[in-house]
């Protein structure tokens, strides 16, 4: 039961961060169908620091240094959508696409080319941090960790950021309305750009917290085996409002820890369904919630249209 | 004003440059990943990916490699002319994967596990895929449901279904199924196989050009033919065209008295069917065999958005894209494991989608500089002609 509770946590912080992210960039008006790259390239940067500290470091150090590595690789690589879909006006959703596919090639080929480096024999995709993962656990033993209590703040400060700042209501105007937010003077391109870019923040960090949660090694050739896409229905489900994502991440961490943990219930082990079922039912139900929360969608309304200066 | 009739200005020529910009700009940051891996042997590295079989000195063995990359040519070529036609729709059908991975786990339970012929088997994995495709248009057309989120959740749904199902008849001493050359039974509750030729697709003699690789047979004409037929449904039936008009304009389509939400599944079907015959032409080959424990969905479907975008979104251009593709996928397998990671052609093909993004922004700045430098000639030529 601990356990369960444990991994619902875990993947709960890990679908809200994203999720968050992904409203960001959505309020802003650009569809941000890349998060799984981020994620995996957030999760490179932040595993790549995890392996190369010394030993010796102290905790502090290791999840300091290894969350700003992480969300300054998601920044980085969040600039490609943000490039292409603001400055060029590319079709948003093939950008998005083409990060997801590059950023398990990349991540793969970066990787890769560091272990054969190493040594010529280990042409493998895996990174270890079985010392430096320790750090992040709040309670030695259980899988409580730092992200926890961040991830809460971080909801809380998004909420804050959205509706309660300049900043933020501008954002959220230029997803509705960008030639009516250009014409009160907000510069569109640049609140498109940071709602892009901070969701490469969020991206970055929740695949970091993706890849620590109960492994101490990732195999970067999975990818993050389609939790971007997962974090997509919870902010559809959430309807693009940070706390109603919350509780919609609480629901699909549920169910994607039972898949983790359902051999440790008598009740779910003496079923014997195959152990696919788990594994789809995250799926499963967010089709099935798409279902239901598709046809009043609260979309931003000008989300996937490329911002013209000239069309008014 | 005159508008200047350079050949520029041919949207087939555009189309055209701007894939091979697309190919090159692929290839170079590719080289320069190269580089920075070991820069000694990064020119090989990239000359390697882009000869793949002519990296052998042998004309046999060149043919019999050029044969294999035709087989895994001919699904892509299927699944990126399921991206083409959802996209002409108006609908981006990124589940090509999981619709191609449906139309794999049909044939190939039916080949092994019921012993059909190779024909059903086709026509099995059709259905199957078809059905997947048109549960996103379904969910698209009536529930409002975003086709791109629906069809990446039945990817992953379809990919644990087929692992489920391939488990039945699966090689109990490894994670894969056994081939489509034979068949299951079970003897005194343990599985054996016999040997079950049938489903395996003809060959037609086509083998012989390429060295008898045993793989070559019907999937490429076939594939050839479909992307054919393909351009043909589009561009010169009345079905086409209602199907393009509902892709252009929904509500015009719907005022013209045009169907659009059956059109909508009907799209999505012929799509996800594309996708599913797509596998019985890899799977029915024998060529290899499912893995059960897999946890990603394969490539296949991906790439086929890359080679749709790289084929300028024209059937016909599909069939050199998807051989484009899968070339330098191959390619990628040459290369000299211990210093340089096969994944680099994977990172090379991703690259060409991002900037296939960009080919509509590249055809609006190149016809701008014409009317730009053709503004410039008349106005020269007016001042001359005021002199004279």
């Amino acid at each position: 039961m601990i356990l369960l509770i444990q991994y619902t946590l875990v993947f709960t912080s890990v679908l809200m961060l994203v999720a968050l992210g992904g409203c960001f960039s959505e309020h802003s008006g650009v569809i941000n169908i890349g998060l799984e790259g981020i994620m995996v390239f957030g999760a490179l940067g932040g595993a790549l620091v995890m392996s190369s500290l010394p030993a010796g470091s102290s905790a502090f150090i290791i999840v300091l240094l290894s969350i700003l590595a992480a969300m300054v690789m998601g920044i980085i690589y969040s600039l490609l959508l943000a490039v292409a879909s603001i400055n060029f006006k590319a079709d948003q959703t093939l950008v998005g696409t083409a990060m997801n596919l590059l950023g398990t090639a990349g991540a793969t080929v970066i990787v890769k080319a560091i272990n054969t480096a190493a040594n010529p024999n280990n042409p493998s995709a895996t990174v270890q941090y079985i010392s430096a993962r320790k750090a992040f656990l709040l309670v030695n033993g259980y899988e409580f960790n730092w992200f926890m209590p961040l991830a809460l703040c971080l909801l809380i400060l998004a909420y804050v950021i959205l509706y309660k700042t300049r900043f933020g209501l501008r954002l959220m105007s230029c997803g509705e309305h960008p030639q009516a937010a250009a014409s009160v003077g907000i510069n569109v391109y640049k609140m498109r750009y940071a709602g892009v870019l901070i969701s490469g923040l969020l991206g970055g960090l929740g695949g970091l917290v993706y890849i620590t949660a109960g492994v101490s090694e990732w195999k970067f050739e999975n990818g993050v085996a389609g939790f971007g896409f997962l974090a997509l229905a919870v902010m559809i489900f959430g309807g693009w409002k940070p706390f109603r994502i919350a509780l919609a991440a609480l629901l699909f961490g549920f169910f994607r820890a039972l898949s983790n943990v359902y051999t440790g219930f008598d009740l779910l082990s003496r079923l014997n369904l195959p152990s696919t079922i788990y594994n789809m039912l995250p799926y499963i139900i967010s089709l099935i919630v798409l279902i239901f929360f598709s046809k009043n969608s609260a979309a931003p309304k000008a989300e996937g249209i490329p911002y013209d200066q000239g069309s008014r | 004003m005159r508008k200047g009739n350079s050949i520029l200005r041919k949207p087939a020529v555009q189309t055209l440059l701007s894939s091979l910009l697309c190919i090159l700009l692929g290839l170079l940051v590719g080289f320069i990943a190269l580089l920075i891996i070991n820069p000694s042997g990064a020119v090989e590295a990239i000359l390697d990916i882009i000869k793949n079989f002519w990296n052998y000195s042998k004309r046999a063995t060149q043919l019999k490699n050029l044969g294999n990359t035709l087989v895994k040519t001919a699904p892509l070529l299927m699944c990126s002319l399921s991206v083409l036609f959802a996209y002409k729709v108006g609908l981006f059908n990124i589940g090509a994967a999981g619709q191609y991975v449906a139309g794999a786990g049909a044939c190939i339970f039916c080949a092994v596990g019921l012993g059909w012929h190779w024909l059903p088997c086709m026509i099995a994995s059709i259905l199957a895929g078809a059905l997947v495709g048109a549960i996103s248009g379904l969910l698209k057309a009536t529930r409002n449901v975003n086709e791109v989120i629906s069809c990446i959740m039945l990817n992953w749904i379809s990919l644990y279904l087929v692992n489920t199902l391939l488990s039945k008849v699966k090689n109990p001493t490894s994670p894969y199924t056994y081939n489509v050359a034979k068949q299951m039974v079970i003897e005194n509750g343990a599985s054996t196989t016999v040997a079950h030729p049938e489903a395996l697709l003809p060959q037609l003699g086509i083998n012989t050009l390429f060295n008898n690789n045993k793989y070559v047979g019907l999937a490429i004409p076939l594939a050839i033919l479909l992307a054919v037929g393909i351009w043909v449904l589009l561009n010169k039936t009345r079905l086409g065209y209602e199907l393009r008009a509902t892709g252009l304009n929904k509500h015009a389509a719907k005022y013209c008295g045009m169907q659009d939400k059956a059109n909508i599944v009907l799209t999505m079907a012929i799509a996800g069917g594309l996708a599913g015959i797509g596998a019985s032409m890899l799977y029915l080959t024998g060529f290899e065999e499912w893995s059960v424990t897999q946890s990603s969905v394969p490539g296949m479907g991906f790439n086929g958005i890359a080679a749709a975008f790289l084929g300028g979104l024209h059937p016909i251009g599909t069939i050199f894209s998807s051989f484009f593709i899968q070339h330098i996928t191959d390619g990628g397998a040459q290369l000299n494991k211990q210093v340089y990671p096969s994944e680099i052609s994977g990172l090379i093909s991703s690259l060409i989608i991002y900037f296939c993004a960009f080919v509509l922004f590249f055809k609006l700045t190149l016809n701008r500089r014409l009317d730009r430098k053709a503004e410039r000639l008349q106005a020269i030529a007016q001042k001359e002609g005021g002199k004279a």
